[in-house]
């Protein structure tokens, strides 16, 4: 039988000692919006976990999410990743190229039927097989295909959960997303434009950890991350409660850090989790630098009737439905936030 | 010094979060007290406003002891200016921040020596004392 090692067997050849490994498992659990008191657990189920194959396929995409994910050359923590899966397939980190790649993606299908996690980047189109191809066979004949023995599917990206900005209006190659193409596996979206870099690991870990799929909201994504909105966790939340709007980008409200709701922002009806994790390592978010979120982790962002419009711009007078808009905003973030509070104890419990 | 490099606001931010997680820290300096009962704060889950971690690391101060930790990058294990809550801060080595922590302990278990490290130590150590004791003989006639 063939001997696959576990997580601690690889770290422990790599010479990283239990400090190391107890460092990793906090970073994890704190990926996994869990309590620092399961870092004991997630430390034993990961030591025994064995790396599950992976394959990544990638289709109509800018690469950003992949991007995302290895940003850094050099081995670091969310790098460790790479570490705990058998990345098998992947167009822009693998070796081999041609057939030797293709032969690479079917030898890991037949070796572990069943039990292969398909990672999904950039949409599908559907308008003609020729508008996106990897060796000369369509993404939708690959995608059909690869899934067929596979555990799970997790689309990575807006590209790959919604159809992304190929998706957008008018949609030249009939761009769809996975979700739309596979309904007999179980496919978790992990949307964003680039998703969060450590979500993305997140996600994988709690499947490594729990050896199940996380809890999903109707759109499958994961609720840990996805459980509430932008404008729920921000910072900038107690202007919007008191009336205080930048109007403009250089304005004094604007220099104050008031809140962008009046510039476009989408926050109220975007969920990630941009405001808590941030970016770059916890740096910023776009918010805090300045800018209105885009809502680029929900369905059709691209779409939403601009940018920098308010998310409640009407023809019935903007005065009117910004407070209407605002009060309604206000009792649903709340009800949300409960919601998502009461789903991340749940997650506890079962967990 | 242009004005955009002072941000200056209505709502002092320091009311955002800070004296919430102070007063969460007594509760749980009562619960070292009296229950032995340790609790670990994840200070990446909370939605920060621009200045007020700064505002919390310096409210709390350094106390008598600072440990550097070298393992997949670095960390920084700090007791604060108050026994029994310590600040903790892991880096990759890239130098970006994957964690921080407040713990309310007598002393952070990473800080402590693990089982797993001590057995590969004592077989190593193991090891090269036979290669010492084994050119003390080589040499001993000399």
């Amino acid at each position: 039988m063939k001997y696959t090692p576990s997580l601690g067997d690889i770290l422990q050849a790599r010479g990283v000692s239990r400090r190391g490994f107890l460092k990793y498992c906090a970073a994890t659990t704190s990926l996994l919006a869990l309590p620092p008191t399961m870092v004991p657990r997630i430390a034993n189920a990961l030591e025994q976990a064995r790396r599950p194959s992976v394959i990544w396929l990638s289709f109509q995409e800018c690469t950003g999410c992949t991007e995302s994910l290895t940003r850094s050359s050099s081995p670091t923590l969310e790098g460790l990743i790479f570490d705990s899966i058998s990345l098998d397939y992947h167009h822009t980190l693998q070796a081999a190229s041609g057939e030797a790649a293709e032969a690479a993606r079917h030898a890991a299908m037949e070796e572990n039927m069943g039990n292969y996690l398909v990672l999904v980047d950039g949409s599908i189109p559907l308008g003609n097989p020729g508008f996106s191809t990897i060796a000369g066979i369509s993404n939708y004949d690959m995608l059909m295909e690869t899934v067929k023995g596979a555990a799970a599917v997790v689309a990575i990206g807006s590209c790959a959960s919604f159809g992304g900005i190929p998706g957008a209006d008018p949609n030249p190659t009939g761009a769809v997303s996975v979700k739309d193409l596979i309904t007999d596996k179980p496919v978790i979206n992990v949307p964003g434009c680039p998703p969060i870099p450590m979500v993305i690991t997140a996600v994988l870990s709690q499947y490594l950890t729990f050896g199940q799929l996380p809890e999903l909201d109707h759109l499958g994504r994961p609720v840990a991350f996805y459980g509430q909105t932008i404008h729920d966790r921000c910072y900038r939340r107690p202007f919007y409660e008191q009336g205080l709007f930048a109007e403009t980008f250089d304005d004094e409200g604007a220099r104050k850090g008031w809140c962008l709701f009046r510039l476009g922002c989408k926050g109220p009806i975007t969920y990630n989790a941009c405001a808590t994790m941030k970016w770059n390592g916890g740096t910023s978010f776009p918010i805090e630098a300045g800018h209105p979120c885009l809502g680029c982790s929900e369905p059709g962002f691209w779409d939403k009737g601009g940018f920098y419009n308010p998310v409640s711009t009407t023809d019935i007078g903007s005065g009117v439905a910004l407070a209407g808009a605002a009060a309604a905003g206000v009792a649903i973030g709340a009800a949300a936030a409960a919601m998502s509070r009461r789903r991340q104890k749940k997650t506890i419990q079962e967990g | 010094m242009s004005s955009i490099d002072e941000i200056t606001s209505p709502v002092p931010y320091v009311r955002g979060n800070v004296e919430p997680i102070l007063h969460e820290v007594v509760h749980a300096l009562d619960r070292l007290l009296k229950e032995q009962e340790p609790t670990i704060i994840d200070l990446a889950s909370l939605p920060f406003a621009p200045g007020e971690l700064e505002t919390l690391e310096s409210y709390l101060g350094s106390g008598e002891l600072t440990a550097e930790l070298e393992a997949l990058g670095p960390s920084q294990i700090r007791e604060t200016a108050y026994p029994g809550v310590w600040w903790l801060d892991h880096r990759n080595t890239d130098g970006e921040v994957v964690g921080r922590y407040l713990e309310i302990t007598r002393i952070p278990e990473i800080l402590m020596s693990q089982d797993a490290d001590i057995t590969a130590g004592r077989a190593r150590l193991g090891e090269n004392l036979e290669g010492f004791e084994s050119g003390r003989s080589n040499g001993a006639d000399a």
